[in-house]
């Protein structure tokens, strides 16, 4: 495999929802691949490339919390905005006193990955668009800290904190290293962005604190 | 700063630290603990959430700014005065539908079209994004601001109090007066970290004004929020580290432990009851280049 990256994330919280628990959002108990790739691309991306994750190294305990919030239940409609735009002066606001939701959200506690991926480059590739370089230019803002936006676990809430790990630095020891075989169930692999957004989903086992990642989108996306 | 610069995006990375604080108040209840502080069960520590914060930020932007063009706030609070009756809903298709929600943008360009007026009309959809129904990409704006949940320093001691009211609510009572409850930390200091990007910045036309703007309300974010239950609350410190480029100089974490927040040494072993009980140092030293540090 070359150029593949080890990627440190961390963060005091994380909700990467479960599709079926929307409303009161639940979260999976790890990270899932795609959440993994909105964070690489927060760091580096260009239409060029597409992020493969391969293993997901989960360090800490998974835990959860719960809080419950006030939001929005509705967004906001094209359609006033477009009679706001022919020259209403004034538009409907979102009256969040009389829109108002209490959504519980449960989240996970101190939430700690190691991203381990590559990637392909896209029939959108340039003739400058080498790996060696995106490879350096990832490598280049992960060391530093630099990021296109601030990535985060899942919600823009939860921020992430990321370092890079180098090839030769020890992975740190999971929680779970001594647990044989997990099976976390059915879990969101990443939306197929070529097939109208269709999810698709892949069953993780977390050996030794370690997620072997398939990669179901052999053409790329 | 001249006037070009001020309608340009912009064009750095910030992180940024608040330190607010509570004396006797509730900073933010908790709808499932009948409005008690929200707390971490685990550890403690009291928690006021992002949104909560947000929406300070939001009514501090109405106060000041009133309907000045471009800077409405599209979530508000209350009733909202003046407002036109819906026009009838004429689409660009030329064809007119009671049901307007059913409507959709047609294709990619329609949908950015309407994104970019509601960035150039509404302060909040510019700085901390919006979701519209489109189905083009969700037809959701991020916006350059991300906040995070803001957490005490240290554990707080939420107290009920109970108080009575001279007053009963229905007639034909038989007692002259009514129990209530309030819930307050006596004095907790929160941080709350936050982040902007310049690349989602460009996106949404957030520029120099627009953060100048922002650093304001965070300033000025409680001091038109008073109200029984929240007590005093105050802004006691923003640092804001700004790197000179828009991927930035520096991993946000190293630049966050920087900043070390401890208790006075005279009553360490004392609860804190106020500000000067704790002392918050930022370390400048060895700044990575291209990162410098502005306290407001």
């Amino acid at each position: 495999m070359a150029y593949g990256i080890r990627l440190h994330v961390w963060g005091e919280r994380a909700c990467f929802t479960r599709p079926e628990m929307k409303a009161e959002r639940v979260s999976y108990d790890v990270i899932t691949p795609s959440a993994a790739r909105g964070i690489l691309e927060a760091i580096h991306w260009k239409p060029a490339l597409r992020w493969v994750i391969d293993r997901i190294y989960v360090l800490h305990e998974i835990r959860f919390d719960t809080v419950r919030r006030n939001e929005v239940e509705s967004k906001i409609s094209a359609s006033n905005i477009k009679s706001a735009m022919k020259g209403a002066k004034t538009m409907a606001h979102q009256i969040i006193t009389e829109e108002r939701q209490q959504r519980a959200t449960t989240l996970l506690r101190g939430p700690a990955y190691i991203i381990e991926a590559h990637f392909e480059l896209t029939s959108q590739a340039g003739d400058t668009d080498t790996p060696e370089k995106h490879y350096n230019m990832f490598l280049r803002r992960a060391r530093q800290g630099q990021c296109f936006h601030r990535p985060y676990l899942g919600c823009r809430e939860f921020a992430a904190y990321f370092a890079h790990l180098d090839p030769e630095c020890e992975i740190p020891a999971s929680y779970y290293k001594d647990a044989e075989e997990v099976d976390l169930g059915w879990m969101l692999w990443d939306m197929d962005y070529t097939r109208d957004m269709e999810p698709a989903f892949f069953r993780p086992i977390m050996r030794q604190g370690v997620i072997e990642v398939p990669d179901l989108l052999k053409e790329g996306g | 700063m001249s006037n070009e610069k001020i309608f340009q995006p912009i064009q750095k990375r910030y992180d940024f630290t608040v330190f607010f604080d509570v004396t006797n108040g509730n900073p933010n209840g908790d709808p499932d603990a009948g409005n008690m502080p929200r707390m971490d069960a685990e550890t403690g520590h009291g928690i006021v959430t992002d949104v909560c914060l947000k929406r300070k930020v939001r009514n501090y932007v109405e106060i000041v700014k009133g309907a000045d063009t471009g800077h409405g706030i599209y979530v508000t609070e209350g009733a909202v005065l003046n407002e036109q009756h819906r026009r009838a809903y004429v689409s660009i298709r030329g064809d007119e539908e009671a049901k307007a929600q059913e409507l959709k943008p047609k294709d990619k360009s329609e949908a950015h079209i309407l994104t970019q007026w509601m960035c150039s009309n509404f302060y909040d959809v510019r700085a901390f994004g919006a979701v519209m129904t489109t189905k083009v990409n969700c037809g959701q704006v991020k916006g350059p601001v991300q906040f995070t949940f803001a957490r005490s320093v240290d554990p707080i001691f939420p107290s009920e109090i109970t108080i009575t009211r001279q007053a009963v609510t229905q007639e034909g009572q038989e007692k002259e007066r009514e129990m209530g409850r309030k819930h307050i930390v006596p004095y907790a200091i929160y941080r709350m970290n936050g982040f902007i990007s310049a690349h989602l910045a460009s996106k949404t036309n957030f520029t120099d004004e627009d953060l100048s703007l922002l650093w304001d309300s965070i300033v000025n974010m409680f001091e038109h929020d008073r109200s029984a239950s929240r007590g005093e609350m105050t802004v006691r410190k923003l640092i804001i580290f700004e790197h000179e480029s828009p991927l930035g100089q520096a991993p946000a974490h190293q630049l966050f432990d920087r900043i070390s927040v401890e208790k006075a040494q005279k009553d360490a072993d004392q609860p804190a009851r106020s500000y000067q009980d704790y002392v918050i140092t930022i370390d400048q030293n060895q700044l990575p280049a291209g990162v410098s540090i502005i306290e407001k």
